[in-house]
């Protein structure tokens, strides 16, 4: 990554929802900065907070949910404050697009698949009719559709599970955004159809000079998508680094376990790594490390105060009292020195 | 490993939806056999027929041709009522989604007693709520949640319920359709180290049915690749991996993902293109051949030439 320039910034921000006379928070000051033509994947257990987080980048909460504090600087405006529909509208699609998790259900299946590729051009391009057109078969033909022109008048029920989702990029795409998110883009695929699906965004990443954030539960995607990794636990951002980083020296035990409890990583015949526990209740207030209660190496600090980053090199940083100077030396678990050294031997084997 | 005992075999197992036209062979001409203790994993994308196999064993969906014989006994077509209460019993299956395969207006007791009552061979009432309250411990749910609805549980919860339904009948054969996709990577893990906990403490055989090839590897002891209907391949797990021979196959493993970012960046996928690897189907047709011992794979004459070539190396 040689570019630094930021196109986002969040700043410690908290999200609130109004649930049955509850209060839940579902962000609890998270904090990410985006640089441009990146690839960030936001990695967490569903209810993590992962698409609150970015649905609040787009004025996309549900309506019993509010911004309580922190900031979304994007262009020198800050989104947080952002209130109106008439405000968001100018953000949505133009500026930042979205691609939803289950192609079956996120095109309207009384349109036609041109039609709705057109419409978002027209309504975000300033082009109409047969210009907007003729964008509309270049931009299907760009997302791996073949015979665009036939393509365009045909009904999403007439397409596979793969090319749906390749039409709803190609929406997204329409829009000319600056960010895109990915919401999950291939939960609902086949590996097959999934490595095509990666290979098609990064392409058009290249093609379109996009910023994208994947949101994700899969750290296979993850490996193969992501420049930088944020792990997301009870609404916080936990850990934050390059790929490589997360991946081969993960310092907070939340993304140790994560990781472990990978099949990949497991011994066959031999118990695979679980998370003990549940995530806690957001309902109430979290006293120091959310993850304490189910880390075996939780210190007595971690339930008293939340730790603050801790910087493990300029570009990571974990939220982990272990990182403190005064902490105990805490190895992390078997499987992720195995797969530290699987990845060194690998090395030295291409060399 | 000779003396295996043959627990299911399948036959040139062909289903049919539909009639003339609209007809739909979504299996075809498929064999295997499931030993009694493995697991038995069956990999496949949606839509290639792994699902049908399974629901055709449990007798969803019937059979067009082929024989199905469980224990010996035949179990496919028309076979008299106590051989089917028999089947029903000792194959038992777990679904996908637990989100969407539990009735939400029953209480988790009447859920796990189902085929209990449909069977009725529980004894006395106290006798099926001793089995209710077994199952729930054996899955690691307390006996208490008998009397509480689906909604009050979490994902993983109610995936747990789900297979405690299955135990209370004592089945000998589990069919897994996808039982962890639908849960997070966490819950996973648990719902795994369930599934061959409960393998080793009641001797159980699984056919593992799932697309995700990473999970199949951990858990199956062979693994066969369906595509389309056919199954082209049937190998020991390690074996398949190691030295998967059909292009469907070399495809299917060059697109799991891995969790690091260093291979996956430089990863290179292989195309399944059927019309160019099997240009000489029409004239010459491919069989189900065992290529080494317990090694199978669907190819042409052609073809098996080059698979052995190939295997010599």
């Amino acid at each position: 990554m040689t570019n630094n320039e930021k196109v986002l910034s969040v700043d410690n921000l908290v999200i609130k929802f109004n649930l049955r006379g509850q209060e839940l928070t579902a962000i609890r000051g998270a904090s990410l900065e985006l640089y441009k033509g990146e690839s960030l994947a936001i990695v967490g257990e569903s209810g993590s907070g992962k698409s609150v987080f970015t649905k609040s980048f787009m004025g996309l909460l549900d309506a019993n949910g509010r911004i309580e504090s922190g900031s979304i600087i994007y262009k020198d405006n800050d989104l947080a404050k952002y209130k109106t529909e008439d405000d968001w509208i100018k953000i949505r699609g133009k500026e930042i697009a979205m691609v939803f998790q289950d192609p079956m259900t996120s095109l309207n299946p009384l349109k036609t698949v041109g039609k709705q590729v057109q419409e978002s051009i027209e309504l975000h391009q300033n082009l109409q009719g047969e210009e907007a057109k003729k964008l509309a078969v270049e931009i299907l033909n760009d997302v791996g559709i073949s015979e665009p022109e036939r393509r365009y008048k045909q009904y999403p029920h007439e397409f596979s599970g793969g090319m749906r989702q390749r039409v709803v990029i190609a929406i997204a795409v329409a829009c000319n955004p600056n960010i895109l998110i990915c919401d999950e883009p291939t939960t609902a695929l086949d590996v097959t159809i999934q490595a095509q699906i990666l290979q098609l965004l990064k392409n058009l990443q290249k093609k379109y000079q996009l910023t994208i954030i994947y949101i994700t539960h899969d750290l296979g995607v993850v490996a193969n998508v992501a420049d930088r990794i944020a792990v997301m636990y009870a609404g916080d951002i936990i850990e934050l680094g390059l790929s490589e980083e997360v991946f081969f020296d993960p310092k907070h035990p939340y993304t140790w376990a994560l990781l472990s409890s990978l099949p990949q990583l497991g011994i066959k015949g031999e118990e695979l790594y679980s998370i003990k526990g549940t995530p806690p209740n957001l309902f109430k207030e979290i006293k120091g490390d959310a993850f304490a209660p189910r880390n075996p190496h939780a210190l007595k600090i971690d339930f008293e105060k939340r730790p603050p980053y801790f910087e493990v090199t300029p570009t990571h940083k974990a939220r982990t009292w272990l990182l403190d100077p005064r902490a105990p030396k805490v190895e992390p678990p078997l499987s992720i020195q195995k797969m530290r050294e699987m990845e060194v031997k690998r090395g030295e084997r291409l060399e | 490993m000779s003396n295996k005992e043959c627990l299911l075999e399948v036959k040139n197992l062909r289903v049919e939806f539909g009639k003339g036209k609209q007809k739909f062979v979504a299996v075809n001409d498929v064999s295997f056999n499931i030993y009694k203790g493995e697991t038995f994993g069956l990999v496949g994308e949606s839509g290639s027929g792994k699902t049908t196999i399974g629901r055709a064993i449990i007798r969803i969906n019937p059979a067009a041709s082929g024989d199905i014989i469980y224990n010996g006994q035949k179990i496919s077509g028309k076979i008299d009522k106590e051989l089917d209460s028999q089947v029903t019993r000792k194959i038992q299956m777990i679904f996908q989604d637990p989100m969407a395969s539990l009735n939400e207006r029953a209480k988790v007791d009447y859920i796990v007693s189902e085929g209990l009552y449909n069977l009725k061979n529980y004894g006395s009432e106290e006798g099926r709520k001793k089995k209710v309250e077994q199952a729930l411990l054996d899955v690691g749910l307390l006996p208490e949640f008998a009397s509480r609805f689906p909604h009050e549980f979490s994902g993983g919860q109610r995936q747990r319920i789900g297979i405690a339904r299955v135990l209370v009948m004592e089945p000998e054969l589990v069919i897994a359709d996808e039982p962890i996709s639908a849960l997070d990577v966490s819950i996973r893990a648990q719902v795994i180290n369930l599934l061959s906990d409960l393998q080793k403490k009641k001797g159980l055989t699984y056919l593992f049915i799932a697309h995700d090839l990473s999970v199949v590897r951990f858990i199956s002891d062979r693994i066969a690749v369906i595509y389309k209907g056919n199954i082209v391949e049937l190998a020991e797990s390690e074996k398949l991996f190691a030295n998967p021979l059909h292009p469907y196959t070399k495809s299917l493993l060059s697109a799991i993902p891995t969790p690091n970012p260093n291979v996956e960046r430089n990863k290179i996928i292989e195309v399944y293109e059927p019309k160019k690897s099997h240009f000489d189907y029409d004239s010459n047709r491919p069989k189900w051949v065992e290529i080494e011992p317990e090694h199978y794979i669907l190819a042409n004459d052609r073809e098996l030439e080059g698979y052995k070539k190939i295997m010599g190396r």
